[in-house]
Protein backbone atom coordinates (compact mmCIF):
# COMPACT_ATOMS: atom_id res chain seq x y z
CA UNK A 1 0.00 0.00 0.00
CA UNK A 2 1.24 3.47 -0.82
CA UNK A 3 1.23 6.20 1.78
CA UNK A 4 0.15 8.79 -0.71
CA UNK A 5 -2.29 7.61 -3.35
CA UNK A 6 -1.14 7.94 -6.92
CA UNK A 7 -4.06 10.04 -7.98
CA UNK A 8 -6.58 12.00 -5.91
CA UNK A 9 -9.71 12.73 -7.85
CA UNK A 10 -11.57 15.07 -5.49
CA UNK A 11 -12.18 18.78 -5.23
CA UNK A 12 -11.19 18.74 -1.53
CA UNK A 13 -7.47 18.77 -2.19
CA UNK A 14 -7.94 22.27 -3.60
CA UNK A 15 -8.74 23.59 -0.12
CA UNK A 16 -6.06 21.77 1.86
CA UNK A 17 -3.58 24.66 1.96
CA UNK A 18 -6.11 27.42 2.82
CA UNK A 19 -7.56 25.19 5.55
CA UNK A 20 -4.09 24.74 7.03
CA UNK A 21 -3.65 28.51 6.84
CA UNK A 22 -6.95 29.04 8.71
CA UNK A 23 -6.06 26.49 11.37
CA UNK A 24 -2.60 28.01 11.88
CA UNK A 25 -4.08 31.50 12.11
CA UNK A 26 -6.61 30.43 14.74
CA UNK A 27 -4.06 28.49 16.77
CA UNK A 28 -1.69 31.50 16.86
CA UNK A 29 -4.24 34.20 17.59
CA UNK A 30 -6.46 32.30 20.00
CA UNK A 31 -3.46 30.83 21.78
CA UNK A 32 -1.80 34.21 22.27
CA UNK A 33 -5.11 35.81 23.29
CA UNK A 34 -5.79 33.19 25.94
CA UNK A 35 -2.26 33.37 27.24
CA UNK A 36 -2.27 37.16 27.47
CA UNK A 37 -5.70 37.30 29.12
CA UNK A 38 -4.97 34.61 31.71
CA UNK A 39 -1.24 33.85 31.93
CA UNK A 40 -1.74 32.10 35.28
CA UNK A 41 -4.19 29.67 33.66
CA UNK A 42 -1.58 28.46 31.18
CA UNK A 43 1.33 28.79 33.57
CA UNK A 44 3.99 29.15 30.89
CA UNK A 45 6.31 31.97 29.96
CA UNK A 46 5.85 34.08 26.86
CA UNK A 47 8.83 32.32 25.26
CA UNK A 48 6.83 29.10 25.47
CA UNK A 49 4.05 30.81 23.55
CA UNK A 50 6.55 31.91 20.91
CA UNK A 51 7.99 28.40 20.72
CA UNK A 52 4.45 27.05 20.30
CA UNK A 53 3.83 29.45 17.44
CA UNK A 54 7.14 28.40 15.88
CA UNK A 55 6.16 24.72 16.09
CA UNK A 56 2.70 25.38 14.66
CA UNK A 57 4.32 27.33 11.85
CA UNK A 58 6.77 24.55 10.96
CA UNK A 59 3.92 22.00 10.91
CA UNK A 60 1.68 24.27 8.83
CA UNK A 61 4.43 25.08 6.31
CA UNK A 62 5.27 21.37 5.92
CA UNK A 63 1.63 20.46 5.30
CA UNK A 64 1.32 23.26 2.76
CA UNK A 65 4.54 22.18 1.06
CA UNK A 66 3.18 18.65 0.84
CA UNK A 67 -0.06 19.93 -0.63
CA UNK A 68 1.96 22.00 -3.11
CA UNK A 69 4.00 18.96 -4.16
CA UNK A 70 0.84 16.90 -4.71
CA UNK A 71 -0.61 19.76 -6.72
CA UNK A 72 2.53 20.04 -8.78
CA UNK A 73 2.30 16.34 -9.51
CA UNK A 74 -1.37 16.66 -10.44
CA UNK A 75 -0.39 19.51 -12.75
CA UNK A 76 2.00 17.13 -14.45
CA UNK A 77 5.09 18.88 -13.04
CA UNK A 78 4.46 21.82 -15.31
CA UNK A 79 4.75 20.00 -18.61
CA UNK A 80 1.62 21.71 -19.93
CA UNK A 81 1.00 25.43 -19.91
CA UNK A 82 -2.25 27.00 -18.80
CA UNK A 83 -5.01 27.79 -19.64
CA UNK A 84 -6.34 24.29 -19.20
CA UNK A 85 -9.74 25.05 -20.64
CA UNK A 86 -10.58 22.14 -22.91
CA UNK A 87 -13.69 20.22 -21.86
CA UNK A 88 -11.70 17.09 -21.09
CA UNK A 89 -11.11 15.30 -17.85
CA UNK A 90 -7.35 15.67 -18.38
CA UNK A 91 -7.62 19.44 -18.60
CA UNK A 92 -9.92 19.56 -15.61
CA UNK A 93 -7.36 17.67 -13.58
CA UNK A 94 -4.48 19.89 -14.77
CA UNK A 95 -6.51 23.00 -14.04
CA UNK A 96 -7.24 21.82 -10.53
CA UNK A 97 -3.60 20.95 -9.97
CA UNK A 98 -2.45 24.37 -11.12
CA UNK A 99 -5.08 26.20 -9.01
CA UNK A 100 -4.11 24.14 -5.96
CA UNK A 101 -0.46 24.99 -6.53
CA UNK A 102 -1.21 28.72 -6.63
CA UNK A 103 -3.38 28.52 -3.51
CA UNK A 104 -0.59 26.65 -1.74
CA UNK A 105 1.83 29.45 -2.60
CA UNK A 106 -0.55 32.06 -1.25
CA UNK A 107 -1.16 30.08 1.94
CA UNK A 108 2.57 29.56 2.44
CA UNK A 109 3.26 33.30 2.40
CA UNK A 110 0.19 34.00 4.55
CA UNK A 111 1.32 31.56 7.23
CA UNK A 112 4.72 33.25 7.36
CA UNK A 113 3.07 36.69 7.72
CA UNK A 114 0.82 35.38 10.47
CA UNK A 115 3.75 34.06 12.43
CA UNK A 116 6.06 37.05 11.98
CA UNK A 117 4.85 39.10 14.99
CA UNK A 118 6.12 36.30 17.24
CA UNK A 119 9.63 37.08 15.99
CA UNK A 120 9.50 40.61 17.37
CA UNK A 121 7.11 40.63 20.31
CA UNK A 122 8.58 39.43 23.57
CA UNK A 123 5.68 40.09 25.94
CA UNK A 124 1.95 40.65 26.01
CA UNK A 125 1.33 44.25 25.04
CA UNK A 126 -1.80 45.81 26.44
CA UNK B 1 -24.94 90.84 26.86
CA UNK B 2 -24.91 90.00 23.19
CA UNK B 3 -21.19 89.60 23.01
CA UNK B 4 -21.27 86.63 25.36
CA UNK B 5 -23.39 84.84 22.85
CA UNK B 6 -21.44 85.21 19.67
CA UNK B 7 -19.13 82.38 18.83
CA UNK B 8 -16.73 83.95 16.43
CA UNK B 9 -14.67 81.85 14.12
CA UNK B 10 -11.76 84.14 14.89
CA UNK B 11 -11.65 83.14 18.54
CA UNK B 12 -11.78 79.49 17.58
CA UNK B 13 -8.83 79.90 15.26
CA UNK B 14 -7.01 81.89 17.88
CA UNK B 15 -7.53 79.19 20.45
CA UNK B 16 -6.28 76.39 18.26
CA UNK B 17 -3.35 78.45 17.01
CA UNK B 18 -2.47 79.31 20.56
CA UNK B 19 -1.79 75.75 21.58
CA UNK B 20 0.55 75.14 18.65
CA UNK B 21 -1.13 72.98 16.03
CA UNK B 22 2.00 71.09 15.00
CA UNK B 23 1.62 68.19 12.64
CA UNK B 24 2.79 64.59 12.80
CA UNK B 25 5.53 65.52 10.36
CA UNK B 26 7.26 67.80 12.88
CA UNK B 27 7.75 65.26 15.65
CA UNK B 28 9.08 66.27 19.06
CA UNK B 29 8.46 62.94 20.73
CA UNK B 30 10.18 59.58 20.32
CA UNK B 31 7.03 57.72 19.26
CA UNK B 32 6.02 60.38 16.73
CA UNK B 33 9.60 60.41 15.41
CA UNK B 34 9.46 56.70 14.60
CA UNK B 35 6.05 57.05 13.02
CA UNK B 36 7.25 59.99 10.91
CA UNK B 37 10.21 57.93 9.65
CA UNK B 38 7.84 55.07 8.85
CA UNK B 39 5.69 57.52 6.92
CA UNK B 40 8.59 58.81 4.84
CA UNK B 41 9.83 55.29 4.12
CA UNK B 42 6.35 54.25 2.97
CA UNK B 43 5.89 57.42 0.93
CA UNK B 44 9.20 57.19 -0.90
CA UNK B 45 8.84 53.43 -1.43
CA UNK B 46 5.34 53.91 -2.76
CA UNK B 47 6.48 56.75 -5.02
CA UNK B 48 9.31 54.63 -6.45
CA UNK B 49 7.00 51.71 -7.18
CA UNK B 50 4.45 54.03 -8.74
CA UNK B 51 7.10 55.59 -10.98
CA UNK B 52 8.29 52.11 -11.96
CA UNK B 53 4.79 50.98 -12.88
CA UNK B 54 4.10 54.15 -14.88
CA UNK B 55 7.44 53.84 -16.68
CA UNK B 56 6.62 50.24 -17.58
CA UNK B 57 3.20 51.29 -18.79
CA UNK B 58 4.63 54.06 -20.99
CA UNK B 59 7.28 51.71 -22.29
CA UNK B 60 4.65 49.15 -23.24
CA UNK B 61 2.31 51.73 -24.76
CA UNK B 62 4.87 53.73 -26.71
CA UNK B 63 7.70 51.42 -27.69
CA UNK B 64 6.50 47.84 -27.56
CA UNK B 65 4.96 47.29 -30.96
CA UNK B 66 5.06 43.51 -30.80
CA UNK B 67 3.75 41.12 -28.20
CA UNK B 68 6.13 39.37 -25.88
CA UNK B 69 6.74 35.68 -26.12
CA UNK B 70 4.96 33.64 -23.49
CA UNK B 71 8.10 32.58 -21.64
CA UNK B 72 9.32 36.07 -20.86
CA UNK B 73 5.77 37.24 -20.10
CA UNK B 74 5.42 34.48 -17.51
CA UNK B 75 8.78 35.38 -16.10
CA UNK B 76 7.73 39.00 -15.69
CA UNK B 77 4.55 37.91 -13.93
CA UNK B 78 6.46 35.58 -11.64
CA UNK B 79 9.15 38.09 -10.60
CA UNK B 80 7.20 41.33 -10.83
CA UNK B 81 3.83 40.02 -9.71
CA UNK B 82 4.67 37.38 -7.15
CA UNK B 83 8.22 37.50 -5.86
CA UNK B 84 8.68 41.28 -5.71
CA UNK B 85 5.42 42.08 -3.88
CA UNK B 86 5.86 39.18 -1.45
CA UNK B 87 9.40 40.18 -0.55
CA UNK B 88 8.50 43.90 -0.31
CA UNK B 89 5.47 43.24 1.88
CA UNK B 90 7.50 40.91 4.04
CA UNK B 91 10.17 43.57 4.55
CA UNK B 92 7.58 46.27 5.33
CA UNK B 93 5.79 44.00 7.78
CA UNK B 94 9.06 43.16 9.49
CA UNK B 95 9.94 46.85 9.77
CA UNK B 96 6.54 47.76 11.28
CA UNK B 97 6.62 44.83 13.69
CA UNK B 98 10.16 45.69 14.68
CA UNK B 99 8.94 49.19 15.65
CA UNK B 100 6.11 47.91 17.81
CA UNK B 101 7.88 46.97 21.05
CA UNK B 102 9.52 50.41 21.06
CA UNK B 103 6.18 52.13 20.65
CA UNK B 104 4.70 50.22 23.58
CA UNK B 105 7.53 49.82 26.05
CA UNK B 106 5.88 48.43 29.15
CA UNK B 107 8.56 46.16 30.48
CA UNK B 108 9.56 45.97 34.11
CA UNK B 109 12.05 48.74 33.31
CA UNK B 110 9.30 51.31 33.59
CA UNK B 111 8.15 50.00 36.93
CA UNK B 112 6.75 52.40 39.48
CA UNK B 113 9.37 55.10 39.04
CA UNK B 114 7.57 56.67 36.12
CA UNK B 115 4.88 59.29 36.19
CA UNK B 116 1.50 57.89 35.21
CA UNK B 117 -1.24 60.10 33.86
CA UNK B 118 -4.77 58.75 33.83
CA UNK B 119 -6.96 60.38 31.19
CA UNK B 120 -10.68 59.75 30.87
CA UNK B 121 -12.55 60.89 27.79
CA UNK B 122 -16.03 62.34 28.33
CA UNK B 123 -18.47 64.04 26.02
CA UNK B 124 -16.81 66.50 25.31
CA UNK B 125 -13.84 67.01 27.60
CA UNK B 126 -10.97 65.17 29.27
CA UNK B 127 -10.47 64.34 32.92
CA UNK B 128 -6.77 64.21 33.79
CA UNK B 129 -5.30 62.68 36.95
CA UNK B 130 -1.53 62.72 37.57
CA UNK B 131 -0.12 59.85 39.61
CA UNK B 132 3.43 60.89 40.49
CA UNK B 133 5.72 58.13 41.84
CA UNK B 134 5.58 59.89 45.21
CA UNK B 135 2.81 61.96 46.67
CA UNK B 136 -0.95 62.01 46.23
CA UNK B 137 -2.70 62.10 42.84
CA UNK B 138 -3.40 65.50 41.29
CA UNK B 139 -6.60 66.11 39.33
CA UNK B 140 -6.94 68.49 36.41
CA UNK B 141 -8.77 68.64 33.09
CA UNK B 142 -8.39 69.48 29.42
CA UNK B 143 -4.65 70.00 29.62
CA UNK B 144 -1.82 67.51 29.87
CA UNK B 145 1.64 68.49 30.98
CA UNK B 146 4.62 66.21 30.85
CA UNK B 147 8.33 66.43 31.55
CA UNK B 148 10.75 66.50 28.61
CA UNK B 149 13.13 63.54 28.36
CA UNK B 150 11.19 61.28 30.72
CA UNK B 151 8.99 58.42 29.67
CA UNK B 152 5.43 58.92 30.84
CA UNK B 153 2.77 56.25 30.97
CA UNK B 154 -0.75 57.21 30.00
CA UNK B 155 -3.74 55.11 31.03
CA UNK B 156 -6.65 55.89 28.76
CA UNK B 157 -10.30 55.33 29.65
CA UNK B 158 -13.71 56.51 28.61
CA UNK B 159 -16.77 57.28 30.70
CA UNK B 160 -19.31 57.18 27.88
CA UNK B 161 -18.52 56.47 24.22
CA UNK B 162 -15.34 55.71 22.29
CA UNK B 163 -12.92 58.63 22.08
CA UNK B 164 -9.38 58.58 20.79
CA UNK B 165 -6.33 60.19 22.30
CA UNK B 166 -3.77 61.82 20.03
CA UNK B 167 -1.02 64.39 20.37
CA UNK B 168 0.21 64.49 16.75
CA UNK B 169 3.78 65.73 17.35
CA UNK B 170 4.28 63.43 20.37
CA UNK B 171 2.49 60.16 19.63
CA UNK B 172 -0.76 58.20 19.48
CA UNK B 173 -3.47 57.67 18.42
CA UNK B 174 -4.93 55.32 20.97
CA UNK B 175 -8.62 54.68 21.41
CA UNK B 176 -10.36 55.27 24.75
CA UNK B 177 -12.95 52.52 25.06
CA UNK B 178 -15.66 52.29 27.75
CA UNK B 179 -14.91 49.45 30.16
CA UNK B 180 -11.30 49.10 29.04
CA UNK B 181 -8.00 50.62 30.05
CA UNK B 182 -5.61 51.24 27.19
CA UNK B 183 -2.02 52.19 27.75
CA UNK B 184 0.20 54.53 25.82
CA UNK B 185 3.69 55.66 26.52
CA UNK B 186 5.17 58.98 25.42
CA UNK B 187 8.58 60.55 25.58
CA UNK B 188 8.74 64.23 24.66
CA UNK B 189 12.10 65.36 23.33
CA UNK B 190 11.58 69.13 23.23
CA UNK B 191 9.56 71.59 25.28
CA UNK B 192 6.52 73.16 23.66
CA UNK B 193 2.76 73.45 23.66
CA UNK B 194 0.68 71.35 21.29
CA UNK B 195 -2.92 70.70 20.46
CA UNK B 196 -4.42 67.23 20.92
CA UNK B 197 -7.70 66.57 19.13
CA UNK B 198 -10.17 63.81 19.91
CA UNK B 199 -9.56 61.40 17.02
CA UNK B 200 -12.72 59.28 17.08
CA UNK B 201 -16.17 60.67 16.35
CA UNK B 202 -17.93 60.81 19.72
CA UNK B 203 -21.00 63.00 19.24
CA UNK B 204 -22.21 66.43 18.20
CA UNK B 205 -19.26 68.38 19.56
CA UNK B 206 -16.58 65.85 18.69
CA UNK B 207 -14.75 68.41 16.54
CA UNK B 208 -14.76 70.77 19.53
CA UNK B 209 -13.17 68.25 21.87
CA UNK B 210 -9.48 68.90 22.18
CA UNK B 211 -6.87 69.57 24.83
CA UNK B 212 -3.57 71.31 25.12
CA UNK B 213 -0.44 69.33 25.77
CA UNK B 214 2.57 71.05 27.29
CA UNK B 215 6.02 69.50 27.41
CA UNK B 216 8.10 71.21 30.10
CA UNK B 217 11.65 70.99 31.42
CA UNK B 218 11.60 68.38 34.23
CA UNK B 219 12.37 70.90 37.00
CA UNK B 220 9.67 73.29 35.86
CA UNK B 221 7.28 70.39 35.52
CA UNK B 222 7.87 69.19 39.05
CA UNK B 223 7.35 72.58 40.63
CA UNK B 224 4.25 73.08 38.48
CA UNK B 225 2.84 69.73 39.64
CA UNK B 226 3.60 70.55 43.27
CA UNK B 227 1.70 73.82 42.82
CA UNK B 228 -1.27 71.98 41.33
CA UNK B 229 -1.47 69.77 44.39
CA UNK B 230 -2.42 72.76 46.54
CA UNK B 231 -5.51 74.98 46.32
CA UNK B 232 -5.05 78.13 44.24
CA UNK B 233 -5.48 81.61 45.66
CA UNK B 234 -7.67 83.91 43.64
CA UNK B 235 -8.52 87.54 44.22
CA UNK B 236 -12.17 88.47 43.82
CA UNK B 237 -13.53 86.30 46.62
CA UNK B 238 -17.03 87.53 45.75
CA UNK B 239 -16.78 85.52 42.52
CA UNK B 240 -15.99 82.45 44.59
CA UNK B 241 -19.05 83.00 46.77
CA UNK B 242 -21.24 83.48 43.70
CA UNK B 243 -19.82 80.28 42.17
CA UNK B 244 -21.04 78.35 45.20
CA UNK B 245 -24.34 80.25 45.53
CA UNK B 246 -25.34 79.55 41.92
CA UNK B 247 -24.76 75.84 42.32
CA UNK B 248 -21.69 75.43 40.12
CA UNK B 249 -20.16 73.36 42.90
CA UNK B 250 -22.63 70.56 42.34
CA UNK B 251 -20.83 69.70 39.12
CA UNK B 252 -17.37 71.25 39.52
CA UNK B 253 -14.58 70.64 41.98
CA UNK B 254 -12.50 73.56 43.19
CA UNK B 255 -9.86 72.60 45.75
CA UNK B 256 -10.01 74.53 49.00
CA UNK B 257 -13.69 75.43 48.59
CA UNK B 258 -16.99 73.68 49.18
CA UNK B 259 -17.30 72.96 45.45
CA UNK B 260 -17.02 69.18 45.32
CA UNK B 261 -18.91 68.20 42.17
CA UNK B 262 -17.42 65.53 39.92
CA UNK B 263 -19.66 65.78 36.86
CA UNK B 264 -17.75 68.53 35.05
CA UNK B 265 -14.07 69.42 34.72
CA UNK B 266 -12.02 70.16 37.84
CA UNK B 267 -11.65 73.95 37.92
CA UNK B 268 -9.13 74.20 40.79
CA UNK B 269 -6.48 75.75 38.57
CA UNK B 270 -8.50 76.80 35.56
CA UNK B 271 -6.64 80.10 35.29
CA UNK B 272 -3.32 78.37 34.61
CA UNK B 273 -4.55 76.46 31.55
CA UNK B 274 -3.90 77.56 28.00
CA UNK B 275 -7.45 77.04 26.77
CA UNK B 276 -11.01 76.92 28.06
CA UNK B 277 -13.82 74.60 27.02
CA UNK B 278 -11.54 71.66 26.15
CA UNK B 279 -9.10 73.26 23.76
CA UNK B 280 -11.44 75.56 21.86
CA UNK B 281 -11.33 79.04 23.45
CA UNK B 282 -8.40 81.17 24.57
CA UNK B 283 -8.25 81.41 28.35
CA UNK B 284 -9.57 84.94 28.91
CA UNK B 285 -12.18 86.25 31.33
CA UNK B 286 -14.34 87.07 28.38
CA UNK B 287 -14.23 83.55 26.97
CA UNK B 288 -14.94 82.01 30.37
CA UNK B 289 -17.93 84.34 30.80
CA UNK B 290 -19.25 83.41 27.35
CA UNK B 291 -18.90 79.73 28.13
CA UNK B 292 -20.76 80.05 31.45
CA UNK B 293 -23.63 82.01 29.90
CA UNK B 294 -24.35 79.85 26.82
CA UNK B 295 -22.17 76.74 26.62
CA UNK B 296 -24.39 75.13 24.00
CA UNK B 297 -23.68 77.99 21.60
CA UNK B 298 -19.99 77.28 21.86
CA UNK B 299 -20.32 73.53 22.21
CA UNK B 300 -23.60 72.01 21.00
CA UNK B 301 -24.62 68.96 23.03
CA UNK B 302 -22.45 69.89 25.99
CA UNK B 303 -23.54 68.64 29.44
CA UNK B 304 -22.94 72.06 30.96
CA UNK B 305 -26.26 73.92 31.41
CA UNK B 306 -26.64 77.56 30.31
CA UNK B 307 -26.48 80.22 33.02
CA UNK B 308 -27.55 83.24 30.99
CA UNK B 309 -30.37 83.86 33.47
CA UNK B 310 -27.77 85.06 35.97
CA UNK B 311 -27.05 88.80 36.17
CA UNK B 312 -24.18 89.59 33.76
CA UNK B 313 -22.22 91.11 36.62
CA UNK B 314 -22.36 87.82 38.53
CA UNK B 315 -21.09 85.96 35.49
CA UNK B 316 -18.25 88.48 35.10
CA UNK B 317 -17.31 88.14 38.76
CA UNK B 318 -17.29 84.34 38.57
CA UNK B 319 -15.25 84.43 35.36
CA UNK B 320 -12.71 86.80 36.93
CA UNK B 321 -12.43 84.55 39.98
CA UNK B 322 -11.98 81.40 37.86
CA UNK B 323 -9.38 83.13 35.69
CA UNK B 324 -7.52 84.01 38.88
CA UNK B 325 -7.27 80.37 40.01
CA UNK B 326 -3.75 79.94 38.73
C1 LIG C 1 -24.88 69.99 35.42
C2 LIG C 1 -23.51 70.11 35.77
C3 LIG C 1 -22.85 71.47 35.64
C4 LIG C 1 -23.15 72.63 36.29
C5 LIG C 1 -24.29 72.88 37.29
C6 LIG C 1 -22.15 73.60 35.89
N1 LIG C 1 -21.29 73.04 35.01
FE1 LIG C 1 -19.70 73.94 34.18
N2 LIG C 1 -19.33 72.28 33.07
C7 LIG C 1 -20.04 71.11 33.14
C8 LIG C 1 -19.54 70.20 32.15
C9 LIG C 1 -20.04 68.79 31.88
C10 LIG C 1 -18.49 70.87 31.49
C11 LIG C 1 -17.65 70.35 30.31
C12 LIG C 1 -18.29 70.85 29.05
C13 LIG C 1 -17.56 70.42 27.80
O1 LIG C 1 -16.44 70.89 27.60
O2 LIG C 1 -18.11 69.61 27.07
C14 LIG C 1 -18.38 72.17 32.11
C15 LIG C 1 -17.41 73.11 31.73
C16 LIG C 1 -17.25 74.31 32.39
C17 LIG C 1 -16.17 75.23 32.12
C18 LIG C 1 -15.02 75.02 31.14
C19 LIG C 1 -13.98 74.19 31.85
C20 LIG C 1 -12.68 73.98 31.14
O3 LIG C 1 -11.93 73.09 31.59
O4 LIG C 1 -12.37 74.64 30.17
C21 LIG C 1 -16.33 76.29 32.96
C22 LIG C 1 -15.45 77.50 33.07
C23 LIG C 1 -17.52 76.05 33.74
N3 LIG C 1 -18.05 74.81 33.37
C24 LIG C 1 -18.04 76.89 34.69
C25 LIG C 1 -19.24 76.68 35.36
C26 LIG C 1 -19.84 77.65 36.22
C27 LIG C 1 -19.25 79.00 36.56
C28 LIG C 1 -20.99 77.10 36.68
C29 LIG C 1 -22.03 77.74 37.58
C30 LIG C 1 -22.56 78.99 37.13
C31 LIG C 1 -21.09 75.77 36.11
N4 LIG C 1 -20.00 75.56 35.31
C32 LIG C 1 -22.11 74.88 36.36
C33 LIG C 1 -21.06 70.81 33.99
C34 LIG C 1 -21.68 71.74 34.82
CU1 LIG D 1 -14.29 62.55 21.87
Amino acid sequence: MRLIPKEVETLWTLFTAPVVWIAHFLVCYIGAAIYCAKPELVGLSFSAVRAGIAAATVIALSLIALSAWLAWRQWGFGTDDPPHDDPTSRDRSLFQGFATLLLSGLSFIAVIFTAMPALFLTECIR
Amino acid sequence: MGRYFSLSAASLLLASGHAGARSVLEPVGEEAQQIAVLFWVMLSGGALIWLGVVALLLHAALFKRHGMNERSASRIILWGGVVFPSVTLCALLAYALWLMPGLRPFTQAMGSTALRIEITGRQFWWEVVYHPPQGPPVTSANEIRLPVGERVELTLKSADVIHSFWIPPLGGKMDMIPGRTNRLSLLATKPGAFRGPCAEYCGTSHALMAFSAVAMEPEAFRSWLAGQANPAESAGASGGALFLRHGCGSCHFVAGTDARGLIGPDLSHLGSRITVGAGILPNTEDAIARFIARPELIKPGSRMPAFDMLPPDDIRAIAAWLRGLQ
